[in-house]
């Protein structure tokens, strides 16, 4: 085929046309990505927990909430010869106000509630960068906003732990069933080299029961849908203040903290 | 022949060596399994035949898990009832995994790495 000059400048001009309307399609999107509030899920369902500090009151309240999921799924305690915190496997697990909220700016913070612990666990985020960076689709997202990990496709690469801005994710750098303290014979352990966190208990879900968390917490967790305007999350959320970890990046956290005043900061 | 004493001795190592899954084995008896291909065409969850059960469990079991790991579907209706799409909650409920995957995992010499997560009391591990 024999090409002129005049018909070889119409076809690159309207290639330039075509290049730049993509062009300016994925900065759209990437505009879009990162305005946080705008962007929230519209799903049927997301599932999402409330952790109530007031309920919370004394040691033994905040560890039977992490016992109950260390027994159920099977989670080793700290290996003892290495003591190496590297080595802790955790899903849900308490730390301090300054690691909950590094981003809190608000210095006059009740003092006492300062002071208190934070129950913490996986955020399953609706927008979750460990799914962004996962290179085997290991890590995924559902349909009902639980983000779940298939260990059987996990390589353990870590970018997840990398990504995961709430240090919610374990790689077991050894064999972790000689330090499963209390065997649960209806959950499979983990095998080395592969990266793990808290499920929201999806197989308790399916057969209708409550997170185990939840179940041990005597109310002070709440576990439910955040689109449904009707759910205990939603009405628990309406009527009081709550905080959410990071939520300046723009992951959208599917785990809320409500604070109460003075007066409950035990 | 050159350097004659080094190469019938390397050949006699080299021998040795080849022949060894050989004379360690004679004499030793090693239970042989059923035929897998012969079973009964009865049908068994899933609604396979017990042969294609045998057969392809692995194929089976890979669809199962990801129906239950990616679907978020469970449990598997067969004959009127429910069961669960589990190793350990499911298949080893009715068959003991020494007994009956072991058979032929050791005739075969296939280590399968289920058992690194998955597995039943009866191993005694914890």
């Amino acid at each position: 085929m024999k090409i002129d000059r005049r018909k070889f400048l119409k076809l690159a001009g309207c290639t330039g046309i075509g290049l730049g309307l993509t062009a300016a399609d994925v900065f759209k999107d990437k505009a879009e990505a990162s305005s946080g509030h705008s962007n929230v899920s519209t799903a049927a369902v997301r599932l999402a927990m409330v952790v109530d500090l007031r309920k919370l009151q004394t040691a033994e309240d905040y560890q039977r909430i992490v016992d109950a999921c260390n027994k159920i799924h099977n989670i080793p305690t700290l290996i003892p010869e290495k003591e190496d915190i590297k080595h802790e496997i955790k899903w849900i697990w308490n730390d301090t106000y300054g690691h909950a909220f590094p981003d809190q700016q608000n210095y006059y913070h009740p003092e006492a509630f300062k002071q208190k612990l934070f129950p913490l666990l996986c955020n399953h985020c609706d927008k979750p960068p460990c799914v962004r960076v996962c290179p085997t689709k290991a890590t995924f997202k559902r349909p009902d906003g639980i983000v779940q990990q298939d260990m059987h496709r996990c390589i353990g690469c870590r970018f997840c732990m990398a990504a995961c801005p709430y240090g919610s994710r374990s790689f077991n750098f050894v064999d972790p069933r000689p330090y499963i303290k209390d065997y649960n014979a209806e959950y499979p352990t983990r095998t080395m080299g592969v990266v793990e966190k808290c499920t929201f208990c999806s197989e308790r879900l399916e057969k209708g029961e409550q997170p185990a968390c939840t179940e041990a917490s005597n109310g002070a967790l709440t576990f439910g849908n955040l689109n449904d305007p009707e759910s205990d999350v939603r009405k628990i959320l309406k009527s009081n203040y709550s905080l959410q970890r990071k939520p300046e990046l723009g992951t959208m956290p599917s785990v809320f903290y409500v604070i109460g005043g003075e007066e409950y900061a035990g | 022949m050159y350097n004659g004493g080094k190469i019938i001795a390397g050949l006699i190592i080299f021998i040795a060596l080849v022949t060894f899954p050989f004379y360690t084995n004679i004499g030793k008896t090693i239970e042989k399994p059923a035929d897998p291909t012969a079973a009964p065409d009865e049908l068994h969850i899933g609604d396979v035949p017990i042969g294609q059960m045998r057969a392809q469990h692995m194929m089976i079991l890979d669809k199962w898990r990801d129906e239950v790991v990616r679907g978020g579907k469970r449990y598997i209706e067969f004959d009127g009832d429910e069961y669960e799409m589990s190793i350990q909650n499911g298949c080893l409920a009715c068959h003991s995994k020494q007994e009956f995957c072991g058979k032929c995992h050791n005739f075969a010499g296939i280590n399968p790495y289920c058992w690194n997560c998955h597995y039943s009391e009866e191993e005694g591990l914890l």
